[in-house]
């Protein structure tokens, strides 16, 4: 008795991401009870080059709102963008802007 | 109390004997922890891709690696594969950083290795892999104490032979740390 080859599912391309490619992702920074107010400001002017202002508004609205879009651009810049996040310990999140 | 300003030369760190080996054998800690990348010895491993691509069931490794998507699966998963091995090294090196600056640090003093107080004068790279590594740090123990916003409230509560007050104490002097370690390096 024997068995036919299981089908190998191939890697295909991602057509409905291929389709969305121009639509812009988001990351977005989640808040948490651990990192502080002043590293996550000075992570967010570090990574992105924001200006303090613009860094310190970020960092308020995480902590008052939860979260907030940090970035937005194609799916790989926001990618690469979290990859750096959490590299600093920020949890951080990709989404597609919807 | 350890001392932390900013020179013409770098970031200048001072801590004490008992601190600079807390901060010691945390690193040493985190870097065990941290250990091998799941799914880090399949092929692609070589390129900083793993085979194995779910959340760690350690809720501190959860902390450190979170999810990317939040209601995709999938998509979590294929970011993982390309991204954790390379973020794992990267935590590990700035653990290192850390001890190497210290060993540096405490081959000035007259004490043994280890024993003495310690004085590190870092580079702009070392202060931000030092940045990096306390924050990872106090993720860890902060993960671990499931610490919230309220925490030092809760602190004033807490029972003083409780066995997690060693802990609590670490967590609230790495905090003093980082805080001064974000002044000195903005």
């Amino acid at each position: 008795m024997s068995t036919a080859p299981a089908p190998v599912e191939l890697d295909r391309p991602d057509i409905e991401h291929d389709l969305g490619a121009d639509r812009p992702w988001l990351a977005i920074v989640w808040n948490d009870p651990i990192n502080l107010m002043s590293y996550v400001t000075f992570v967010f002017q570090t990574v992105f080059g924001y200006p303090k202002t613009k860094a310190e508004k970020l960092m308020l609205d995480v902590h008052h709102k939860g979260r907030a879009v940090v970035a937005n651009g194609t799916r790989e810049e926001m990618e690469r963008d979290v990859e750096i996040l959490h590299s600093y310990g920020l949890w951080a999140t990709v989404k597609r802007d919807d | 109390m350890s001392r932390v300003r900013r020179t013409p030369d770098g970031v200048a760190v001072e801590l004490e004997a008992a601190e600079a080996s807390l901060v010691r054998t945390l690193m040493e800690q985190l870097i065990e922890l941290l250990g091998e990348t799941p799914g880090a010895g399949g092929e692609l491993a070589s390129v900083g891709i793993a085979e194995d691509a779910a959340l760690p069931d350690d809720p501190v490794l959860a902390r450190l690696f979170p999810d990317a998507y939040r209601d995709d699966g999938e998509a979590a998963g294929e970011f993982r594969r390309y991204t954790e091995i390379g973020l794992r090294d990267g935590k590990r090196d700035a653990a290192n950083a850390v001890l190497s600056s210290l060993k540096a640090g405490a081959a000035h003093e007259d004490a043994a290795p280890g024993g003495g107080d310690a004085e590190v004068l870092l580079t702009p790279d070392e202060a931000q892999a030092w940045l990096r590594a306390v924050n990872d740090l106090r993720l860890a123990l902060g993960t671990r104490l499931d610490i919230g916003e309220e925490w030092y409230e809760e602190l004033d509560d807490l029972d003083p032979r409780d066995p997690r007050l060693p802990m609590f104490a670490a967590y609230d002097w790495l905090t003093m740390l980082q805080e001064s370690l974000v002044r000195a390096v903005w």
